[in-house]
């Protein structure tokens, strides 16, 4: 017999104990929450690039026709501030709750419990990549068109999805204890959404601020996303630099804090 | 490695708060100031001990409440023990509840697959066995339609033939031979009675006294998170069922 003998110490969990196929798993996850969701509608998958045309459309009209400003294609430059902001948002709070859903799953079958909210947040994420792709159209199709910086965005949003990880590890593991976390993560992201420059130029923040204002992953995204979408610039490498610091930051906190929480999931959920 | 043990339980000991107002925030910070209180807490397992050869099939008996099924959990590495040793040697498969990562929206297909992928199915042997799994069912002229669709006895078939395709080393059963009709009932039992053929290590819990009878050799009988007895299953299930019936 395999060494997999678990002796245990009070309060751990046995590791051994799933042997399954964790690429798999996610995979299957991932394709049952996109079936789930558009299954009963009748127009099904299209509804993902309709909702992001709509919000588009919307801006469009808002940013062009009645509120004029002097910032050149300032339609443009919002969307590309709300479309990762959007992204990380509902990626963060599906995240959240995911563990709170799968109750039932998590209380009878052994699965590794970071699986859960990792393939909440990547099945959002593989929802939300219409909009993404219909935001690169919109950029390259309104005038602005594609420069050879565009390389750099699968690594910017790559980055922004580990982020997105880790905050869903460790507040999906709270809100098992305390399900108010949800609102909390819902107020948070309220908040982020005036705190990121969306509809405000980054030159418009006071000087003091900037600096803190590159820490946070969500705010760099959005900057980093509009020079490169919209003014056509190399984003700085200090300001990468942060957010790949930030977001592996996060990132691996995220497992930590999991493994901590963990063990009381079963009494609690 | 000799006389390695398949299953062995040092004083474990098992406890859960009681809920109430437990999850609000209130109470939480209430808890951070005061410290920790103690009250409230319900033993489910107290200071249980035993062990288990591999090859052995034990049923576990015992009225609602004694601590059956979380015996289950923490054997299945679901929930952690309070204190004491928890130790299992081996693929453990669990068939706790049927079907709990069944979708009503996802055809039969596509939950075979879920399912089988969460009780740790690798992708090559999925292909290998999906057509076993869909053939022990017997309703393959379903499984393009959704759960929703199916009946109750279906969908038990379902989960059951996925779970029995796991091939582990130790086979948790909790009360799920309660399943479909007469002949599909009997045909589970033959595929764990199987099981046991191969070598495999069993612990069961029902409340199907002739099956557990028929399938394990030695049972324990617990008591409110205690162990009453240990012994041959007819001595035991003679013990359990003669007791005096005190209702607790």
């Amino acid at each position: 017999m395999s060494a997999s003998a678990s002796a245990l110490t009070p309060g751990a969990i046995p590791r051994s104990k799933w042997t399954g196929d964790h690429l798999y798993l996610i995979q299957n996850l991932i394709l049952k929450d996109i079936r789930v969701r558009y299954r009963n509608m009748s127009l099904g998958v299209l509804w993902s690039l309709l909702n992001p045309l709509v919000m588009m459309g919307v801006l469009w009209f808002v940013f062009t026709k009645i509120y004029n400003t002097q910032i050149p294609h300032f339609a443009v430059f919002v969307l590309c501030g709300i479309v990762p902001y959007n992204v990380f948002a509902l990626s963060w709070l599906t995240g959240t709750t995911s563990l709170v859903e799968s109750a039932t799953l998590i209380k009878r079958v052994p699965v590794p419990r970071e699986i859960i909210p990792i393939a909440a947040v990547l099945s959002n994420c593989v929802h939300m990549s219409c909009q993404v792709a219909l935001l690169l159209l919109l950029v390259a199709f309104s005038g602005i068109g594609v420069n050879r910086y565009w390389v750099i965005l699968p690594v910017v949003w790559l980055l922004e999805i580990l982020f997105v990880l880790g905050l869903a590890l460790i507040f999906s593991g709270l809100n098992v204890y305390t399900r108010d976390v949800r609102y909390v993560v819902e107020s948070v992201n309220v908040v982020l959404f005036w705190l990121v420059p969306i509809f405000y130029q980054f030159s418009r923040i006071p000087p003091q601020f900037r600096e803190i204002y590159q820490y946070n992953p969500v705010a760099a995204l959005v900057l980093a996303s509009q020079r490169i979408l919209v003014e056509g610039v190399y984003p700085q490498t200090s300001l990468l630099l942060k957010l790949a610091a930030s977001s592996l930051l996060v990132f691996v906190l995220g497992f930590i804090v999991f493994r901590k929480l963990r063990t009381g999931f079963y009494n609690y959920l | 490695m000799t006389g390695e043990r398949a299953i062995e339980f040092r004083e474990v000991w098992k406890g859960f708060q009681r809920h109430t107002g437990r999850l609000l925030l209130r109470s939480h910070v209430g808890n951070w100031f005061r410290g920790r209180r103690e009250a409230g807490v319900f033993h489910a397992l107290k200071g249980l001990s035993f062990e288990m050869l591999p090859g052995e099939s034990v049923a576990v008996v015992g009225a609602n409440g004694a601590g059956k099924s979380t015996l289950l959990s923490l054997v299945a590495g679901l929930a952690p023990a309070d204190s004491g040793t928890v130790a299992v040697n081996g693929r453990v498969a669990a068939l706790l509840e049927l079907g709990s990562g069944f979708h009503p929206d996802l055809t039969g297909a596509e939950n075979i697959r879920l399912n089988a992928a969460l009780l740790g199915i690798h992708r090559e042997r999925m292909r290998e066995i999906y057509g076993e799994i869909v053939e022990f069912a017997e309703i393959a002229d379903f499984m393009d339609e959704p759960l929703r669709t199916y009946s109750a006895g279906m969908v038990m078939r379902l989960a059951f033939s996925v779970a029995v395709n796991v091939d582990p080393d130790i086979l948790l059963i909790d009360e799920v031979l309660a399943v479909g009709d007469h002949a599909f009932r009997a045909k589970c039992f033959d595929k764990i009675l199987d099981f046991r053929r191969r070598g495999k290590t069993i612990l069961c819990v029902s409340h199907v006294s002739d099956m557990v009878q028929r399938l394990c050799s030695r049972a324990l009988w617990l008591d409110h998170g205690e162990l009453m007895l240990d012994g041959p299953i007819a001595a035991v299930c003679e013990a359990y069922e003669g007791r005096p019936s005190v209702q607790g």
